[in-house]
């Protein structure tokens, strides 16, 4: 390796080793979407749950918010004492973190839905869970896909730091390449493509929230 | 009975009374309307209907079946209801916005198709915008939609909530005009809350003025004009309308001029010529046979036209405008005044030429109203007196198609 450049040595890197940081961006990016999901399926309900009762939404929200001042790597420790080394330990991390942008977006989405429209819903002969279904949903699912896009870009840079904990991913590639000597190609082997699977992420999310904003449905052409 | 209200009452948390012992009874056909100002708790009645809001004691009778022991969605289902904010799911296209209370009661979707092509045919819009999006039509016709949704399952009962208070005043006649419409061809009772008394003195068969939660006065709207109960009255309906009563239960058949000079349209225009030299006339109404009018004929036309044998029928000038004998003298002298016609023919139902009322039909009675306001020295006078400058000035300017009875 000796004598090559920065982007030469990287290059040689991915074309000896392809296999290998495909398998971890694979890896890196199942640990991100199933710690989302499981935030999605708790914070998506819970979210609307607060909206119907708002008393309650103060307490959850600001439970939510003390989850995220503690520090990533502190609440992987923390974790790391109960649920031990592995990729579970990431999981309930990125849960953790995921949950306050998916709630507080539905709860934000749900709350926005225009009263009067409700109000018709509800004249008309809507049952509740109709309500919920044909009008809450539909007019809060660009706010609530805001929270996901953020929870998941959140997610993709916690899962980096999982590997400390043992869960593998990219965040593997780029401590070995801190541990080794000269090894700023591999720790770019590793981070570049993170940062790509978060700009990816974030581009489909986006153009999902976009697709699904009730203010852009225009007859198409 | 349709519906019965029996002393309703909805006392809020904190000893707030919003609706005290009202009491009305509403047959199928009639137009309610509930007018009042603001918190004079007409709404809140409205929403006890539906169950919106729940009365705190009183009956609500449905067909004689007491609404509060309903399945309060499936009541909904059975009442047309339209809200001032038109509330149009921004999510749906206009078909799927009229006809969700038809998926709601779920209805096959073939069914649903044909109801929403007839649907947007009584809004009076073109079959396109089924496929829009309610973002992509003005307020107007927004609310059209929100209209005819109320329809959309058949239901015989229509609530509707100020559902013209945010159009501007042209938007809004259109859309009386389409309720009226509906009302008229469909046979559908309404109840109607607003706080427009031109709005209810238009629509409504039945008047209920409501204050501070109690209802003032219940009757017709001609009943109302004429015997306002007290000042509280008064003053809603407002002076003006008061003065105006009068004329505004007249019907142009009381006024109108009979026996109006008059031609068959198979006449020669030789003949026609004679007529108005015998009858000292330029204009002659042209009916047909069976003595509906078809046309009118003045003496450009004829002059330009002459010959001697030539039918009436060829020269004639077709467009014609006219009123109904039934029609109030109110709306036709507007129609008069702002078309700056000298006369304007009367027919009856049946299409036939039965009179015509001139400018000076219409001086002698504002002379008339004027007379009658005399002797109490009211300050309306003035404006009378107005109105009588305004319609000789008009008549200045009127072109110059002649009077048929000077």
């Amino acid at each position: 390796m000796a004598g090559m450049n920065l982007w030469q040595q990287l290059i040689t890197y991915f074309m000896q080793n392809g296999m290998y940081v495909l398998q971890q961006f694979g890896r890196h990016f199942l640990i991100s979407i199933y710690g989302v999901l499981l935030a999605a399926i708790v914070g998506i309900p819970l979210g609307i749950f607060i909206s119907r009762y708002r008393k309650l939404s103060s307490t959850v929200v600001g439970l939510a918010n003390v989850i995220q001042t503690i520090p990533s790597l502190a609440m992987l420790s923390i974790l790391m004492l109960g649920l031990g080394l592995g990729v579970n330990t990431v999981i309930v991390t990125v849960f953790l973190y995921s949950l306050l942008p998916i709630l507080k977006n539905t709860y934000t989405g749900m709350q926005n839905v225009n009263k009067d429209v409700i109000d018709a819903g509800k004249g008309i002969g809507m049952t509740s869970w109709q309500r919920l279904y044909y009008v809450e949903l539909p007019l809060s699912m660009s706010v609530i896909m805001a929270g996901l896009r953020n929870a998941l870009v959140l997610a993709i840079g916690i899962t980096a730091i999982g590997s400390f904990v043992g869960a593998g991913g990219l965040g593997d590639i780029i401590i070995r390449g801190t541990n080794a000597t000269d090894g700023g190609a591999i720790i770019l082997a590793g981070a570049l493509p993170t940062a790509l699977m978060a700009i990816i992420a974030d581009g489909v999310l986006g153009f999902l929230e976009h697709r699904l904003d009730p203010s852009s449905k225009k007859v198409k052409n | 009975m349709l519906i019965s209200l029996q002393h309703l009452r909805k006392e809020y948390p904190g000893g707030k009374v919003a609706v005290e012992d009202v009491s009305v009874d509403i047959n199928a056909g009639d137009f309610v309307c509930f007018i009042g100002t603001s918190g004079s708790g007409k709404t809140t009645t409205l929403r006890m209907i539906n169950r919106m809001i729940n009365p705190t004691s009183g009956k609500i009778l449905l067909n004689d079946e007491d609404v509060t022991k309903m399945d309060p969605v499936k009541l909904r289902r059975k009442l047309g209801y339209v809200i001032q904010d038109v509330g149009l799911m921004p999510h749906m296209t206009i078909r799927d916005n009229i006809t969700l209370v038809p998926k709601l009661l779920k209805w096959s979707k073939e069914k649903r198709a044909q109801r929403a092509e007839k649907l947007i045919k009584l809004a009076q819009l073109p079959t396109e915008f089924l496929d829009r999006y309610p973002s992509e039509l003005s307020g107007g016709q927004q609310q059209r939609i929100g209209v005819v949704r109320a329809f959309a399952a058949n239901q015989d009962i229509i609530l509707m909530d100020e559902p013209f208070g945010a159009l501007d005043p042209i938007t809004r006649e259109s859309l009386q005009d389409l309720v009226l419409d509906l009302q008229k061809r469909l046979g559908k009772t309404f109840i109607f809350v607003t706080h427009d008394m031109d709005e209810a003195l238009r629509l409504a068969t039945k008047i209920v003025i409501m204050s501070e939660g109690k209802i003032v006065q219940m009757d017709s709207p001609d009943n109302i004009l004429k015997h306002p109960k007290n000042d509280f009255v008064k003053h809603l309906i407002g002076e003006d309308r008061l003065i105006q009563a009068r004329p505004s239960v007249t019907t142009v058949g009381q006024i109108m001029l009979k026996a109006p000079i008059s031609i068959s349209e198979n006449a020669s225009l030789h003949r026609a010529l004679q007529t108005m030299h015998e009858k000292r006339v330029d204009t002659l109404l042209v009916t047909d046979d069976e003595d509906h009018l078809v046309g009118v004929l003045d003496i450009e036309q004829l002059d330009l036209g002459y010959h001697r044998k030539r039918p009436v029928s060829e020269v004639m000038n077709r467009e014609i405008y006219f009123v109904h004998e039934s029609s109030i003298i109110r709306d036709s002298v507007n129609r008069i005044l702002k078309l700056g016609y000298r006369n304007i023919p009367v027919i009856n139902q049946a299409g036939k030429l039965v009179g015509i009322v001139t400018r000076a039909t219409l001086v002698d009675m504002v002379y008339d109203a004027l007379w009658g306001q005399e002797d109490s020295g009211d300050d309306a006078v003035p404006e009378l007196k107005n109105a009588v400058t305004a319609q000789q000035k008009k008549d200045t300017i009127a072109p110059a198609k002649g009077a048929l009875d000077d």
